[in-house]
Formats: structure tokens, sequence, C-alpha cells
């Protein structure tokens, strides 16, 4: 961003937007609206409670099993669609359905299947992330080029080594690509998931606050769950740049 | 195979046995003839090129040869045994290059070795030697796309030569290099044949090309896709490479090549 021909560092408009919020919490206009100082305040005092740093753990534990499992099982059935046409056949138009079906409308169901706990929530977590993940693992498999697969039949690869050492690599732009938007996914899984079931990580303390109208509270665990997922899309966008020198030359 | 003429450069008996022979090849693709009954032989230790206009199936044969392509009926024999799938035996050559772009040119020319499972330091060994054959010694780190066109195919010939394979089988390998890079790979695959012993199977749609490189040149004409012509040239390979392209004998078969091919050009 330039202004008056100087150049501002990267995020600088969210200070403005921070003062904005400031100002608008002082002149008192709502009472959900504390002003960001005082939300700030909160934020550093909640943060050493135990209540708050249980509910921490426990969204990450969730969050990091369940966008394991989408990961896991997302690229290596992507990388099949995209190499197999009988595979893909059967598993594209669920895929299709599940990527654009308001999974939020699930969770009550996988909480009657798999309980009211963490099992329920890590599995909302992948149900979230893992759709997108295999559709881009398989775009990126069928856009290899054909002469790079002839290449590694020609000097005998095994079927481990063709998807070891070709197809992984190849598909590689597409895939982080696929994590990273499902990643972003995932963090909404695995809130939407808690704050559902309500007992546990921060869907408990969101209950919490929001029934004793503790304002602060309430807007300061919202500005670290945002902040999270906005560092976790950043750091995979970097390592996403890191790949892109070869996405266009393959 | 009525349209089937032979010129023959003396004797018949000069012409070494056949490395790799191609019998009765037919290949269809959905409704698309590719090839029709098509019969050739490669002599051991030559060139042969396959000539012809785009689309006569050139690539497809070569894919049958290396394995990676099953004819629709008739058989390939390399060395005498029935070709089912790619094998050790054969190496390609790819007109794109067909690199790996994630990985140096180190590992590039030893990949063909790393997939037959030969250990790091041998296969790595092995590869600086080609490296330098090809003359691309000071670029073992450095990746695919800081590499010009030339030097691409010089990395796709040497990871090709380093499985020591004794058939060669290039598909246009140099028309995706400038002019100028062509006609030294040229001269250099004119010294490759002459030293090392392999047979090698050239496609190319460059009659000039064809004449230049060739001990054995196949024309292959398309619908239906057949060998109309083999031309032997005779006292080319003993030239000076650089009196081949004024030599009598070569603005001759490049003429009557010519007259052959001129008819299917659209
Ligand atoms: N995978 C394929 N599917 C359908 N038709 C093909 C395929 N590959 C090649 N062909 C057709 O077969 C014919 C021969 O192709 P090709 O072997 O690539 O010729 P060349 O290498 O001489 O240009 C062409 O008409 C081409 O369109
Ligand atoms: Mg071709």
């Amino acid at each position: 961003m330039k202004v008056l021909g100087l150049r501002l560092p990267g995020m600088s408009s969210l200070i403005l937007w921070g003062l904005l919020w400031e100002a608008v919490g002082q002149s008192g206009m709502s009472f959900f609206l504390p002003p960001l100082s005082s939300v700030i305040g909160t934020l550093i005092e909640i943060f050493g409670t135990p209540a708050f740093q249980k509910a921490l753990s426990e969204t990450a534990r969730a969050f990091l099993a369940g966008v394991f499992f989408a990961i896991a099982i997302g690229i290596p059935v992507g990388i099949l669609m995209g190499k197999n046409r009988l595979v893909d056949e059967l598993l594209l138009p669920w895929v299709n359905i599940f990527l654009s079906a308001p999974l939020t409308a699930l969770v009550p169901v996988l909480m009657v299947l798999f309980g009211f706990g963490m099992k329920s929530i890590i599995i909302t977590t992948s149900l979230f992330g893992i759709w997108i993940i295999i559709l881009n693992a398989r775009a990126g498999v069928m856009q290899i080029n054909r002469s790079l697969i002839d290449m590694a039949l020609s000097f005998g690869a095994s079927p481990w080594a063709a998807f070891s050492k070709i197809y992984f690599w190849a598909a590689l732009p597409e895939i982080l690509g696929g994590v990273r938007i499902g990643v972003i996914r995932a963090v909404k899984g695995v809130i939407i998931g808690q704050l559902l079931i309500s007992i546990v990580g921060f869907g408990a303390l969101f209950e919490l606050y929001s029934a004793n109208f503790l304002m602060s509270h309430f807007w300061a665990v919202l500005i670290v769950l945002f902040a999270l997922a906005f560092s976790i899309s950043e750091l995979l966008a970097y390592l996403e740049r890191r790949v892109s020198y070869y996405a266009a030359k393959r | 195979m009525g349209t089937h003429q032979t010129r023959v450069g003396g004797d018949p008996s000069d012409i070494p046995a056949a490395a790799v022979s191609a019998r009765n090849i037919s290949k269809t693709y959905g409704d698309v003839e590719a090839l029709k009954n098509l019969t050739l032989e490669f002599p051991r230790g030559q060139l042969t090129s396959l000539l012809g206009p785009s689309g006569c199936g050139k690539t497809t044969l070569l894919k049958i040869i290396a394995g990676l392509l099953e004819p629709s009926s008739g058989e390939v024999e390399v060395n005498g045994i029935p070709v089912t799938g790619p094998g050790p035996d054969r190496a390609f050559v790819f007109q794109d290059f067909a690199l790996l772009p994630w990985a140096s040119v180190l590992r590039n020319v030893a990949f063909g070795l790393e997939l037959r499972g030969i250990g790091r330091s041998e296969r790595e060994g092995i590869a600086e030697r080609y490296i330098r054959n090809v003359g691309l010694a000071g670029f073992e780190k450095s990746f695919p796309h800081e590499l010009s066109g030339g030097m691409r195919q010089r990395v796709g010939l040497a990871r090709a030569l380093a499985v020591d394979s004794q058939v060669l089988l290039m598909d246009e390998p140099f028309s995706a290099v400038d002019e100028q890079t062509r006609r030294k790979f040229q001269e250099d695959l004119l010294g490759l044949v002459a030293e090392e012993n392999k047979t090698f199977l050239f496609v190319t749609h460059s009659i000039e090309e064809a004449v230049y490189v060739s001990d054995q040149i196949a024309i292959l004409l398309p619908r239906p896709s057949r060998v109309s012509e083999i031309i032997r040239p005779r006292g080319l390979r003993d030239k000076d490479v650089a009196d081949i392209r004024r030599d009598p004998e070569y603005l001759d078969i490049v003429d009557q090549i010519w007259a052959s091919l001129r008819f299917y050009v659209e």
C-alpha cells in the first residue's frame, strides 16, 4: 500500500481498522463491542488461565488430528483418482457432493454416531478439509506431463516408485494448494464442531463467555482463533511459493 | 507390402544382424489406423532413422518398441527376445526431454539408475561421468529450468546413456532445440554412434537430419501407415562431419526423399 508516496508495510491497513474499533468501542455505542484495548487486555489476562490453556490444547489436538487424517487420506485418494479411471468414476460424484454439501448439518449425526467428544470433533474437522484436498491432488495428477510417466515406465519404475518419485512431486503444487484451502476449512470444522458439541475446547469457553455476557473475553478468543487460522494459511502459502518455481514448467 | 523397395549400399551381407526387429506391427487407436502391418529391421550398432510426415505413426512405433504401448497385432524382438514391456535393454530419449523439474541435473541423469535400484554413490559417480561426456560439467547442481533447451536435451541424453542400454530410442530429440544447437547435436550424435557400440533408433521429420546422421533411413508414409522405402547411404559415414552436407550423395538422397515425400505434404 502507498500513501502520499510512502510505502507502508504489509498489513498497515489493519492498524486503521483497529483504531476504528477502538473509537467505536470507546464511544460506548454497543455493549457487544468493547474497545479493542480492553479486549487485548482481557486476552493477555486470560491467556495464562487453565481454562484457556485447556481449550487451546484441546482445539490444537483435535485440529492437528483432523488435518492429519484429511491429508493422509486425501492425498493418496486424490492421486489414485487421478491415475485410475475406474476409481475416479466411483468416487468423483461423492467428492463433489461432499465438497459443496452443508457439512454443519452432518455434525449432529456424527455426534449420535461417535459421541459428544473429541472423536466427533476430529471427524468433523477431517470432513471439512478432506474433499478439496482430494480434488486438488486429483487435478494435480491429471495434468502430469505424459512423457514423465513414460520416462519412469521406460526405466522400469515400480508402481510405488512412480507414485512416490513422480506422481507426488509432479502434483505437489496443486496438492499444497488443496492442503492450504483444506486446512482453512478444517479450522472452520474444528470450531463448528466445538460450538455444536460445546462441552470441549473453545466451544465450552464460548458457551461460558456468551452465557455470562463477557464480551471482552468473547472477542479475545475470537481474535486468537482468527490469528491462528490466518498464520496457518500464510505458512502454507509460503510453502506453496517454494514449489511454484517448477509449477509452470512441468 | 508391395511398395516396399530397398536400395542397398553395397553387398547386402554388409548389413549387420538386426538388434531390433518389428514384424507385422499394426496399431489402431479407436478408428485411427496409426500403423498397418509394418515390418522393419534395425541393424546392430547402426543408426536407423524413421522419417516421415507428422501423424504417420513414428512415435507410435517407437513406443511399441520401447514396450510403452502394446501393438494391436504383430511383435517386436530385441536381440531375439520378444518385447512384452519396458526393459533394461532399451532407453528412451524424449522429444520434450521429460526431466524432473524438481530435481538437479545430477539426480535427473542418475534417475534411470535410481529406478533400477543402483545405490546412491555408485549411480552419482556414473551420472557425473556422463554429464561430463555430454559437455555439461559444472551444471550438476543446476535445475532444468535454469538450462537452455539444448542443455536440457543433453541431460535427457546423458540419462539414457547412463543406464548403458543396448538400444537407444530417440523421438525427435532435437526438434525442440534451436538450429545451431541442433547441428552441434547431429555432429555429436555421429561421434556417439561411432564410439558406443549401441543401436540407435532415431525419429525425425527433417530430411536433412535423417540423411546426415543415418546408416539406414526408413521412410514412413501415412494413410495407411507403412514403410515405403529403405535407403542406406553408401559413403557418408567415412566422410568428415564437416563435409557431409556438400557431398553429392548427400544432396542426391535429400532430393530423392523429397521427391517421394512431397506428395504427402498438405
Ligand atoms: N493416444 C492416441 N489416441 C488416439 N490417436 C492417437 C494417439 N496417439 C497417436 N494417435 C494418432 O495416431 C497417428 C500416429 O501418431 P504418432 O505416432 O504420434 O505420429 P508421428 O509421431 O509420426 O507424428 C496420428 O494420426 C495420431 O493422431
Ligand atoms: Mg511424434
